[in-house]
């Protein structure tokens, strides 16, 4: 059978597929196959056998952050909303996935929209919500196709509508089309969404968990957040904990990309140093170039060089080097890339997808896009660097979403371990990759 | 990524049964106005004006606030759009894969730049930020079929390809 043969593979060897295994066994529209492999047996262990709060006892017990890259205790969260006042609460699944180069959330979807399925609604009984919404990116049509011919068999089998395998818990859920805006994956843009309006942000506090959707208390969780609520459960908490580091718990999902051997989707327990995944697991960089960094946590994320590749992979590791989690995104790069380059395009990405709300962000990262392209082509100045280090610190302080607020880093951590790339191009007139 | 101005749309006679339809559809949905203008979107292939009169009237709210949804989000369309629809993906992934140079090569040979539709509505092309399938970058999509590892060679052989395809 196909998992023995993974075995064999390097590729799959160093995996742990915890959230991902079960993508090769089942026929996504199939709920039979599902069910043969244990599917929908957490959450009937949930509603059967546990009470609401027993169930975020051992989420929280079990240490899970969210997947969707800022890494807040899930547990704690769903508390937030279970104690929130209110009759009416809701549950999202965030699958905005608006990284440009990760789609674990996709793979999800399309190729096991059940299990995504079953952590809502342990979830939904676990907060007091009676109501769930998806809101899938527009480019994944197929996971909508999927994920509607999944809600339909839940349907059909008494898994969602009125009480519930005779539990007396109600839930419904649908599914929403999302239109083209990165902006919608920040939480509260997105629920302005649903609410059928431009996906604006708006101040924090109140968090969605107290003022969500329709003003009602409303807990937003990632697709692979969801995904990890099943395992939890069947498993217990004390095993979930076991696997990854101090801080982060769990396996994580990478989309490994770029300028490596293997490409694709990783999952590994947290911790694994990145020399492994992209070395043991991507058998490194093609055509005997050499590796120069490593680019994680998207456009909110940074770039990491050679000599750090020992750091271990989690929230906290990854942060203190000037780089982020994320969604997973880890992208690599060669010595023929340019860094500069690098950072100038995620600034024309975030430039392009500002909502254009705050001065700050609209205003300071289109100004700092104007200085990076000029010093892309050769007309940098004396100071570019530091005006570029004062914008980033002005952004960074006045955005009103994160959008804005973490648009510098990518300039900030190139800078950081680069900056000797950005004084050629501005000095020498010339591009050290090239 | 932006939309057309609004100011550039046509004036055009079209039948409005299929919107009615739509809208009777998510009447009583709170927060309908994004999946009733996506349904007119799939099934005109572009939001047409006399629909958004339509929707205004019908869903009671200010075609102003139409608009405002309509062009905040990139994939709302206010002209009639190509029959063969090419995305490129500039994705990070795709981007460290030379997408750029993939991009300016179907500039040329189209003649037409990013959300533009050639006069004869046979080609729109768009850029887009991630297709989801970063592992085969850089990546083009002409409708629904996926062209991954994507050269110049490649863009030749797509245009000639979809030269030849039949307008219906
Ligand atoms: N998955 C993707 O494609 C993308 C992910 N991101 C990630 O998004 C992150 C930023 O997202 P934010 O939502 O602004 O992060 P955040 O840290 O402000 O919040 C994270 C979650 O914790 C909740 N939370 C935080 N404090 C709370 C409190 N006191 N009470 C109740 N709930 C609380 C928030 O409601 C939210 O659900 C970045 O870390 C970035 O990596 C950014 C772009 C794309
Ligand atoms: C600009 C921006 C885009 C975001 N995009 C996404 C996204 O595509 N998917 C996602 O899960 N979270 C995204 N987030 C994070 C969400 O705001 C939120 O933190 C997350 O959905 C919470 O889920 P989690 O606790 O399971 O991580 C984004 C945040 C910002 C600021
Ligand atoms: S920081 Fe940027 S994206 Fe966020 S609200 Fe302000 S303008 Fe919009
Ligand atoms: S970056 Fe191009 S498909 Fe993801």
């Amino acid at each position: 059978d196909k998992s023995s043969h993974e075995h064999d593979i390097p590729f799959y060897k160093n995996q742990q597929r915890l959230i991902l295994g079960l993508n090769t066994k089942i026929d996504p529209k199939s709920l039979e196959d599902y069910l043969a492999v244990g599917g929908y047996q957490a959450m009937a262990k949930a509603l059967l056998q546990m009470t609401p709060e027993q169930v975020i006892g051992e989420v929280k017990q079990a240490k899970l952050r969210g997947r969707g890259g800022a890494g807040f205790p899930s547990g704690t969260k769903w508390e937030f909303a279970r104690n929130a006042p209110g009759d009416q609460k809701y549950v999202v699944v965030n699958c905005d996935e608006g990284d440009p180069g990760a789609y674990m959330d996709r793979a999800l979807m399309e190729g096991n929209p059940f299990t995504v399925l079953e952590g809502l609604l342990i979830g939904a009984y676990a907060i007091g919500a009676s109501e769930g919404y998806i809101y899938v990116r527009q480019e994944y049509p197929l996971a909508v196709d999927n994920l509607t011919v999944a809600i339909r068999e839940a349907e059909e089998h008494g898994f969602l509508g009125k009480n519930i395998l005779g539990s007396g818990f109600d839930f419904t859920v649908k599914v929403h089309r999302g239109a083209g805006a990165f902006i919608c994956g920040e939480e509260t843009s997105l629920l302005q969404s649903l609410e059928g309006k431009p996906g604006e942000p708006k101040p924090r506090p109140p968090f969605p968990a107290v003022r969500g959707l329709w003003g009602k208390p409303t807990n937003i969780n990632n697709v692979e957040t969801w995904a990890n609520i099943p395992v939890i459960i069947n498993k217990g908490a004390e095993y979930f904990s076991s696997i990854g580091t101090e801080s982060s718990k769990g396996t994580k999902v990478f989309s490994l990309v770029g300028k490596v051997n293997n490409t694709g989707l990783v999952e590994v327990p947290m911790g694994m140093p990145l020399r492994d995944i992209i070395f043991k697991i991507g058998g490194g960089v093609p055509n005997g170039k050499k590796f120069k960094a490593v680019q994680t946590g998207g456009p909110s994320g940074g770039c990491i060089p050679e000599e750090y590749l020992d750091v271990k992979v989690d929230f906290d590791e990854l942060m203190k080097m000037g780089a982020m989690m994320g969604s997973g995104g880890m992208i690599v790069m060669d010595e023929d890339t340019c860094l500069v380059d690098i950072a100038r395009y995620f600034l024309e990405f975030l430039s392009d997808e500002s909502c254009g709300k705050c001065v700050p962000c609209r205003e300071g990262i289109r100004q700092m896009l104007k200085v990076m392209t000029a010093i892309t082509q050769g007309k940098g100045k004396e100071g570019d660097i530091e005006l570029l280090e004062n914008m980033a610190m002005a952004t960074q302080g006045a955005a009103l979403c994160a959008l804005g607020k973490t648009a510098p880093n990518p300039v900030l951590s190139t800078l950081k371990y680069f900056r000797h790339e950005y004084e050629a191009h501005i000095k020498e007139k010339r591009c050290p990759a090239l | 990524m932006s939309n057309a101005p609004a100011e550039e749309i046509p004036a055009e006679e079209i039948d409005l049964a299929e919107a009615n339809h739509i809208i009777d559809k998510y009447l009583t949905l709170p927060g309908n106005l994004m999946p009733v203008l996506q349904g007119i979107q799939d099934s005109y292939g572009y939001v047409p004006k006399p629909t958004i009169d339509l929707v205004a009237e019908r869903l009671n709210v200010y075609p102003s606030q139409i608009y405002g949804v309509l062009t905040f989000y990139a994939q709302f369309h206010l002209k009639p759009r190509g029959r063969y629809i090419i995305r490129v993906c500039v994705g990070t992934a795709c981007h460290v894969q030379g997408a750029e140079r993939i991009v300016e090569t179907f500039f040329g040979r189209l003649g037409i730049g990013h959300a533009e539709t050639t006069p004869d509505l046979r080609y729109t092309f768009e850029k887009v930020a991630c297709l989801g399938a970063c592992g085969m970058a850089p990546l083009a999509m002409v409708n629904d079929d996926t062209y991954g590892k994507m050269t110049v060679q490649k863009v030749d052989e797509i245009v000639e390809t979809y030269n030849q395809r039949p307008m219906k």
